[in-house]
């Protein structure tokens, strides 16, 4: 019998306590007042959005300032389209969020914000190496971390079937504790993956990824960081016609074979549904698809294990999708938007949104994953979102990097790394023919 | 004195039609001509809309690739959609004419039915059939033992179901189009070809079709126009996959315009179908106007 703790109750706990005791010991400044509006991406997680309100109108009581937060949802790229609405109109929300490129898409329509995030940083810490890189452009950061959003693709796979079919105990490698065996982690390569994906595959539970034109191909550009695979290198030079970039589209021909074809057309929630039925064995994901099996099917998610990606020749890259906060240049309220920004950083408030979002959320302030009971104990299984934070030796990679972010992010939007590898897997290209059309497309993604 | 004149003055039947038509004009005018104009201003921009760089987005699309499989798809897509469209809408149109009027209504009814449903939201019915992993046309063929069809992984099978969908979706304009027609071609013209000892194919190429022809032009004019322009159908079911071989103007002009942030591209994408169209449209509505005033 599984306890179940009703939607209600959890926000009102979770809110309650997140709220009141957080804002207590906010420091008001004399620059919050007014009015703010904030145009903030609506959270999968059902519940998440209440906590993050909560805790956002209590600091505006506290301040002085009347908030009104809109959730907008990036369902059908709405939240990109209110983006770009607003960024032409010059007028809309205050705050707005900025998940992943549209920072580098809207840098001209948001206010530098250097000294908030020299603050943040040097009250809580470094952030993570590709929110510098997301954020900081041309020499000034556009946005700050929110609070909500920002997640890792782990490795989701199901440790019954890679220890019955594959001979692989993921729990042995990747225990939740402290205690790994830097052996056997450092025997998790993509050349032992591949092995397994041909027994899983043989045995009827593929490891499915997309390759279509969808966010969720990113784990494609982290498989070619770690295999050295530069598309544009950090001067912005075309390097697709690498020995490396031929190795990775190499090594793919060979694990496409054991994926599913419908991989090519699969969208961002295709590989939740095919590792949430039982049809899967393995998926690049956050923690989302396991809080949906946990609900859909819960036989399945207590076989369910987050653990860390394979590593190639160059290393253990994981995909990253870190989510920002920017305050638009026409905003009518900067000083409190600044003050807001500062605060939604501080660990309370991010620790009661990881928690309000079962752990799908990863601050991008390095301090505030460490210690955070969330990932911990979360269960079914025990452990199970344990190793969703690096605990390794894993790196987060923004797609397309090492590509200035101007041209990362027209890679990565305009599914260049995708395109290219289904042109040799799907078509039947030549690399040499596929390398060409690549090159073609990214002139076209220097444009400026 | 001045209120009477003023009072006669919009009373004259000019200044009334006029005014009744002024609602429709503002929103034609702020809907259709100023995003018109705006849009071929911003397809003169480079991408930080900063400079004017005249026709150089245009000629950047010309060095892609993608750009000229978008635009073979794209010309495709239409004529083989408006060709099917104009067939299956000739032959219920003729279907249903023959059908006594009694009965006659509720098939109008029925086979209008994928017209009025709003495109987004029927197109995601067909996608459900079409899934990638669960496609419920496949769960059917596994009854039967035959292999599964990979509906949107694979770009013939890509290509075949947003055309499909389409035909779906708009055969029943030039259904009730074309029926409309039909029963504004006298009945005397059928007898007297009867008499004439003429049959059913001698009835329709020599009394029908000719008799049809300007509404036959100005339905696949106007139809070429809005598949030329489609976006709901790709974006639901494929969003230009697999390998960018279903993207059309409209899909391709979001994914640069919006999706990858530059507007000035996506605008001379979107519009680059502009002059072809516009110089279709002048002959196909010469043509009906020749033929009109032949009449």
């Amino acid at each position: 019998m599984v306890n179940k703790i009703g939607r209600r109750k959890f926000i009102k706990t979770v809110g309650i306590a997140g709220a009141t005791t957080i804002v207590a010991p906010y420091i008001k400044t004399a620059t919050s007042a007014g009015k703010l509006s904030l145009g903030i991406w609506d959270h999968w997680i059902p519940g998440a959005n209440d906590v993050l309100e909560n805790i956002i109108l209590s600091w505006g009581e506290k301040n002085g300032v009347e908030i009104k937060v809109d959730f907008i949802t990036s369902i059908g790229n709405k939240l990109l389209l209110t983006a770009q609405a607003e960024s032409r109109a010059k007028t809309g929300h205050d705050v707005f969020s900025m998940p992943t490129w549209y920072c580098s898409m809207f840098k001209h329509r948001l206010e530098p914000i250097d000294q908030v995030v020299e603050d943040i940083i040097s009250k809580h810490g470094k952030l993570l190496d590709s929110a510098e890189f997301y954020a900081h452009l041309d020499g000034h950061w556009r946005a700050a971390p929110a609070p909500t959003g920002s997640f890792f693709d782990s490795m989701v796979s199901r440790f019954d079937l890679f220890k019955e079919h594959a001979d692989i105990d993921l729990k042995e490698i990747f225990p939740a504790n402290e205690n790994r065996n830097t052996e056997l982690i450092n025997n998790w390569t993509y050349d032992t993956f591949l092995l397994a994906a041909e027994k899983l595959y043989n045995a009827g539970k593929p490891f499915g990824a997309t390759i279509g034109a969808t966010p969720d191909s990113r784990w494609l550009s982290a498989l070619f960081t770690s295999y050295g695979a530069e598309l544009v290198n950090k001067d912005g030079e075309v390097t697709v016609d690498s020995d490396a970039v031929k190795e990775v589209l190499e090594y793919l021909k060979k694990l496409t074979q054991f994926m599913p074809d419908s991989v090519y057309a699969w969208d961002d929630s295709s590989n939740n549904r095919w590792i949430i039925s039982g049809a899967g064995s393995a998926i690049f994901n956050p923690a989302s698809a396991w809080a949906v099996a946990k609900r859909d099917n819960p036989d399945i998610a207590k076989k369910l294990w987050h653990h860390d990606v394979p590593r190639g020749p160059k290393g253990r890259f994981r995909p990253d999708n870190s989510q920002f906060w920017g305050i638009w240049d026409f905003a009518e309220n900067k000083s409190a938007a600044k003050d807001l920004l500062r605060y939604i950083s501080e660990r309370d408030v991010i620790d009661a949104c990881v928690k309000a979002s079962q752990g799908y959320d990863i601050p991008l302030i390095v301090s505030h994953f460490k210690n955070n009971k969330t990932w911990v104990d979360a269960s079914p299984p025990d452990g199970v979102l344990y190793n969703y934070p690096m605990r390794g030796d894993e790196v987060p990679v923004a797609p397309g990097y090492p590509a200035p972010p101007e041209i990362a992010s027209q890679i990565t939007t305009q599914y260049i790394i995708s395109n290219l590898v289904a042109r040799i897997t799907a078509k039947d290209h030549s690399i040499k023919k596929a390398i060409r059309w690549a090159e073609n497309e990214l002139e076209g993604a220097m444009r400026g | 004195m001045k209120l009477t004149n003023l009072i006669i003055w919009f009373r004259q039947k000019p200044r009334i039609a006029f005014f009744m038509c002024l609602p429709l004009i503002i929103m034609v005018a702020c809907l259709i001509i100023y995003p018109f104009f705006y849009s071929i201003f911003l397809a003169t921009l480079n991408k930080s809309e900063t400079k004017f760089v005249g026709l150089a987005n245009f000629l950047f699309l010309f060095k892609r690739e993608t750009f000229w499989l978008v635009v073979q798809q794209s010309i495709f897509f239409a004529l083989v959609a408006v060709f099917f469209k104009a067939l299956i809408g000739f032959i219920a149109a003729h279907s249903i004419n023959e059908i006594p009027s009694k009965g006659q209504r509720k098939w109008r009814g029925m086979l209008l039915i994928p017209w009025v449903i709003p495109p987004a939201l029927s197109t995601l019915g067909w996608w459900w059939l079409f899934e990638p992993t669960y496609s419920a046309l496949n769960w059917i063929l596994a009854k039967f033992s035959l292999e599964s069809i990979p509906w949107l992984s694979e770009t013939f099978w890509a290509r075949f179901s947003i055309i499909l969908v389409n035909i779906w979706v708009g055969a029943p304009f030039f259904l009730i189009m074309y029926l409309a027609a039909l029963k504004s071609i006298p009945e005397d013209l059928y007898e007297a070809a009867s008499i004439d000892g003429a049959n059913y194919w001698q009835k329709l190429f020599f009394i029908t079709l000719p008799m049809m022809k300007n509404i036959i032009s100005i339905t696949i004019l106007f139809s070429i126009i809005v598949t030329f322009a489609n976006f709901d159908i790709v974006r639901v079911l494929t969003r230009g996959g697999p390998i960018d071989t279903t993207h059309l103007f409209a899909t391709y002009a979001f994914r640069v315009g919006i999706e990858s942030g530059d507007i000035p591209l996506g605008a001379a994408v979107s519009l680059f179908m502009f002059p072809v169209l516009a110089v279709l449209s002048f002959i196909i509505l010469r043509n009906v106007k020749r033929r009109s005033n032949e009449v």
